[in-house]
Order: C-alpha cells, then sequence, then structure tokens
C-alpha cells in the first residue's frame, strides 16, 4: 500500500480527468492522478475538435504552446445518398479571429501537453496504472482505489471517476450501470496523411485554417449514424459511428461501413493517395439527459464521458468533460476550504453548480432527442436522404419537364414513401424534440 | 488463428507489432467473411504492448454462443472474435483497440468477463 494520502485521486487523464486535476492541483490540494496509457493520452481517443472556451477557463494563455492543428473556418454538413451530397456549408472570415474559438486536435498529442500541465500544477500523474478497484470502508464510502500495482491500494479523501464513456470501477461499486447498447454509439476512424499543400488545396484552405464535415444518409445503412472528415495540418481524420444497438440488430461491420464512406464519390478524391497511420475505435455516449446517472456519492464525482455527458446533437463531448471536471473540481475545493468531509451531501455542490452551467441546460434541451433519432433511424437516415437527394437532382437537371410537374412529382414521391400524416408527424416530433 | 509479435521497422522501429498468421489446423472457412474492409491491415498500422499474461477479456464456455456472442463476429471493429470449427466464439485479444463494444453487448449476460489491459499494455495510439 502506498502510504502517502491524498486529498483527491482522480483515475483517468482524458479531457475531464485533467481538467479535474489541474484545477485542484492549481488550488494547493495534494492530487494523485492515474492513467492506464503508458502516458496521458496513448488510450484516448477524439474526432477531434477542441473548443477554446472551455479550455480558456483552465489554461487562458493556451494557444501559446499546445498543440493545435488547425482553427475551424467551415463548417459542412451532408445528406448523403449513394453517389450524391447536398450540402449545408457555413464558411466565415470571421472565424479567422485572434483566439479562434474551434480548432482541430490530435488528442494524444494535445493529452500529453495537457498532462504536462497538470504536473506542472503541482499533481502527481502516474502512468501505467489500471484502476482495479473503488476502496469502500466499512459503511460503503469511498475512501481510495485499488491499483493493478503491487501493493496498489491508495487513499485520498475523494475520488473523481473520469475514466471515459466505458468506465469500469462506477459498474463494478454498483454506483452506476454499463453503458446500454441504445444509449452508445460506436465509431470508427483512420487517419490519413496528406501533405498541407495537398490538403489546403483539397478542402480550399490556406495558412492553419481547418474545416469540418459532417455527413449522415444512406452511408449508415439505416442505423443512426454520421461520418465525419475533420481537417487537420497534415492529415485528416475520417470516421463513421453508428448506436452499438443497430450494428448489433443489423449484423453491418463498422470496419466495412468505413470502407465505403471512403469509397463515396464525394469523399474518395479527398483522401486520395492518402497514407493511413492509424486505425482506432471508440464509443460515444449518445443516451443524453435520460442517461446521465447519479454523479455523485459518499466520497466520490464521477464526470465527464464517465458520466454520459455527451450533446449527440452538436457533436460536442470534450468541452462537456473539461467543464464537468471543472466545476467537480471547484466543488471539491470549496468543500476543503470549508474543512467538511467529502460526504454525498456536501458533493452534491457539485450536481447544483453543474445544473446551472451550459452542459446539463444543453443537454436537458434535446433529452427528447435520442429517443427519436434512435426509434426512426431508418426514416431519418435513410428514406429521407434518398428522397431528398433524388429531389436535389431533379430540381437541377434541366431536361424539358416543366418545374410545376417536377414539383408535383417530388411531392408525390415524399408522400409515397411516408404518407401524409408520417410526414406531419415526423416533422412535429422533430419540431418538439428541438424546443 | 494464432497471433505472432514481430519487429516493423517500416511503421514503428523498435516496438512490438503484430501479424495475423493461419494454423495448420484451422479452415479459412471459420473466418467470417468480410468482403469490404480488411481489417488485419488497419491493425497493422497500430502500435500494441501485447501482455503475455492473461487476456483481458474472456468468453465464457459455452456449448451453442448466444446471439449477443454471435453479434460480436461483425461488431467487434478489430475483428477479435471468431468461430472455431467447433462451433464456439472465441476472443483473441492481442489486436483489441479497447473500444468496449463487445463489454456493452455481452458483459452483462455473463457471456464474457471485460477488464481493461493491464497498465502501460495493449494498444499504444499514436494519434488516438
Amino acid at each position: 500500500m502506498i502510504e502517502e494520502r491524498f486529498d483527491a485521486i482522480v483515475v483517468g487523464a482524458g479531457m475531464g480527468g485533467n481538467a479535474a486535476a489541474l484545477t485542484m492541483a492549481e488550488r494547493g490540494l495534494k492530487v494523485l492522478q492515474l492513467e492506464r496509457g503508458e502516458y496521458s493520452g496513448s488510450k484516448n481517443v477524439q474526432g477531434a475538435i477542441l473548443y477554446a472556451d472551455m479550455l480558456e477557463k483552465l489554461i487562458p494563455n493556451f494557444r501559446e504552446d499546445a498543440p493545435l492543428e488547425r482553427h475551424l473556418v467551415e463548417q459542412r454538413f451532408w445528406i448523403v445518398d449513394e453517389r450524391s451530397h447536398t450540402g449545408l456549408h457555413y464558411r466565415s472570415d470571421d472565424f479567422n479571429e485572434e483566439k479562434p474559438n474551434r480548432y482541430t486536435i490530435i488528442r494524444a498529442q494535445f493529452d500529453k501537453w495537457f498532462s504536462q500541465k497538470v504536473r506542472e500544477a503541482g499533481a502527481t500523474v502516474l502512468c501505467e496504472t489500471t484502476v482495479t478497484e473503488l476502496l469502500r470502508d466499512s459503511h460503503g464510502r469511498v475512501v481510495g482505489v485499488r491499483t493493478d500495482r503491487d501493493g496498489g491500494e491508495i487513499h485520498a479523501d475523494v475520488v473523481v471517476l473520469a475514466e471515459g464513456v466505458n468506465g469500469v470501477l462506477g459498474t463494478r461499486a454498483g454506483l452506476r450501470g454499463r453503458p446500454k447498447a441504445d444509449k452508445v454509439a460506436l465509431a470508427v476512424k483512420e487517419m490519413h496523411f496528406l501533405s498541407r499543400e495537398t490538403i489546403d488545396a483539397r478542402f480550399n484552405l490556406k495558412g492553419d485554417e481547418g474545416l469540418v464535415i459532417e455527413a449522415a444518409g444512406t452511408i449508415s445503412r439505416g442505423m443512426t449514424g454520421m461520418g465525419f472528415i475533420y481537417a487537420n495540418k497534415e492529415c485528416i481524420s475520417l470516421g463513421i459511428g453508428c448506436l452499438v444497438a443497430d450494428f448489433q440488430r443489423t449484423g453491418e461491420t463498422p470496419y466495412g461501413l468505413l470502407e465505403s464512406f471512403k469509397r463515396h464519390p464525394s469523399v474518395a478524391p479527398l483522401i486520395e493517395g492518402s497514407e493511413v497511420k492509424e486505425y482506432s475505435a471508440h464509443l460515444i455516449p449518445e443516451g443524453g439527459y435520460k442517461a446521465i446517472p447519479q454523479l455523485c456519492g459518499e466520497g466520490w464525482v464521477v464526470v465527464g464521458d464517465a458520466a454520459q455527458l455527451n450533446n449527440a446533437i452538436h457533436r460536442e463531448g470534450s468541452n462537456l468533460a473539461m467543464t464537468s471536471g471543472r466545476i467537480a473540481a471547484e466543488a471539491i475545493c470549496l468543500i476543503k476550504s470549508r474543512k467538511a468531509p467529502m460526504t454525498a451531501k456536501n458533493l452534491s455542490l457539485y450536481n447544483n453548480m453543474l445544473n446551472g452551467s451550459f452542459v446539463i441546460k444543453d443537454l436537458k434541451k434535446y433529452k427528447d432527442m435520442p429517443a427519436l433519432l434512435h426509434t426512426h433511424s431508418q426514416n431519418f437516415f435513410l428514406t429521407y436522404p434518398q428522397l431528398f437527394s433524388k429531389a436535389m437532382q431533379d430540381y437541377v437537371r434541366v431536361d424539358g419537364t416543366p418545374k410545376l410537374e417536377k414539383e408535383k412529382l417530388m411531392l408525390k414521391s415524399f408522400i409515397k414513401a411516408r404518407s401524409w400524416s408520417g410526414l406531419f408527424s415526423d416533422a412535429l416530433r422533430i419540431a418538439r424534440a428541438w424546443r | 488463428m494464432e497471433w505472432t509479435v514481430q519487429r516493423c521497422p517500416a511503421h514503428c522501429p523498435g516496438l512490438a507489432l503484430m501479424t495475423k498468421q493461419m494454423t495448420m489446423n484451422e479452415g479459412a472457412k471459420n473466418v467470417p467473411s468480410e468482403p469490404s474492409g480488411r481489417v488485419e491491415d488497419k491493425l497493422f498500422y497500430n502500435r500494441y504492448l501485447v501482455d503475455s499474461g492473461p487476456a483481458h477479456i474472456k468468453v465464457r464456455p459455452h456449448t451453442t454462443p448466444s446471439p449477443r456472442l454471435l453479434s460480436m463476429l461483425k461488431a467487434c471493429p478489430a475483428r477479435c472474435y471468431e468461430l472455431n470449427d467447433k462451433g464456439h466464439v472465441e476472443v483473441t485479444v492481442d489486436g483489441c483497440i479497447e473500444c468496449g463494444t463487445c463489454r456493452v453487448i455481452c458483459e452483462e449476460s455473463g457471456d464474457i468477463e471485460w477488464s481493461y489491459p493491464r497498465g502501460g499494455y495493449g494498444v499504444l495510439f499514436k494519434f488516438g
């Protein structure tokens, strides 16, 4: 057993864990952070987009030395069928600002940098250490952790569970259930390397300008899912994710889906001639507000993906992780400053503070969205994209058919596929869930 | 199916990489057919530190695999799950990218036992 006692143990060195460890260490708490990877970042997988605002609250001058890829100036949403895409593109020179709002990053590199900041703040970071269980006292209070190192029991006043979407400790300790197959997506991703000039030319970028493409439609074969393409400096992150329950139900393979997405006529030219250097997979919490477990208890709090804090509609996760990690740490520091014990009652301060933040407010706004998209995936991810693509083609193709006739045919195709009542209720469902 | 540890200077000097090799007593018929996406090629891009100790995922011994277990033949993104010639589902964790999909599908029912690899072992992402 490590005799040393800590104010707080943070399990995991992702966005949530680093934010929590940094915040507590900066405020003078004695912090131990445990990470199972060979270094902080080596097990972490994300697209990835970094949201500056949430990092600024932790490290105001992060732009000086953080390994950032490109700042985003353009967002493309694509609705795709087999051979086409219909795009909504937003590009603005306003994003070429002094302090850009969003960046592409490469997590393994970024997290290594983030971890350095955590160490500089005074936290002890122990890598290559897998936490195997939570230590409980006779009253069931969490009093520390057991690791896979020899004599690996370590004690602390509070344990911050930042163990990620697939965290096993909370489940083993009965603090929360396993992620459910219809509440998490499986995403697979490849890193495609190309020269900087090639990426600039293919995506119409210059300097450190970056771009995001998000695509939904027939690429997910009727499953609830989405493809993504992020431009980094000298590589492209390309991936696709769908609900685990949909993979289970359909027998589709994640890599089969990825290959099809890469071969899509709108995607293939973007990655042509690239060298792939990594293939990764990760789960993404998709259950939204209704899937959030208990966030704190006697001697513990849970943050980030482990708490299923992910806004699937806006594809925001790492910022929710950073914010929840920071807020949990602030709550712990406040309790500590009052010399009060880390009881469930006292730690509920974290709950209250999080409820007042954008994290819970945003998730609450979309609380009905996951159920809607997950139960009507055939319509939203297959039927409508097909109808829409066909309508777009008819609209732009000039073939001598009178326009009025074209419009009638378009409407007919929608009604035939979904019926008037189906169209009406789909529109109503979306409007309601969006409120 | 057997994993061997090899050095691959082209991709990652000094680190263990693996290639999947067919053993003599195994028929190709047992490999689920997947025309698109050669997973073995994809895994070859990755770096791993293979643990020679107990595997971090274990399949419960069975006579007939459950539908959940069978779904892993397709759902596992690293194709770690395969059907052997006795019709049992087997897992080979060396190429595992630690996503947790099989845990989500198969742990609660007891079809598999799931833990993270020992500290430092398993996949080592360069980019993540």
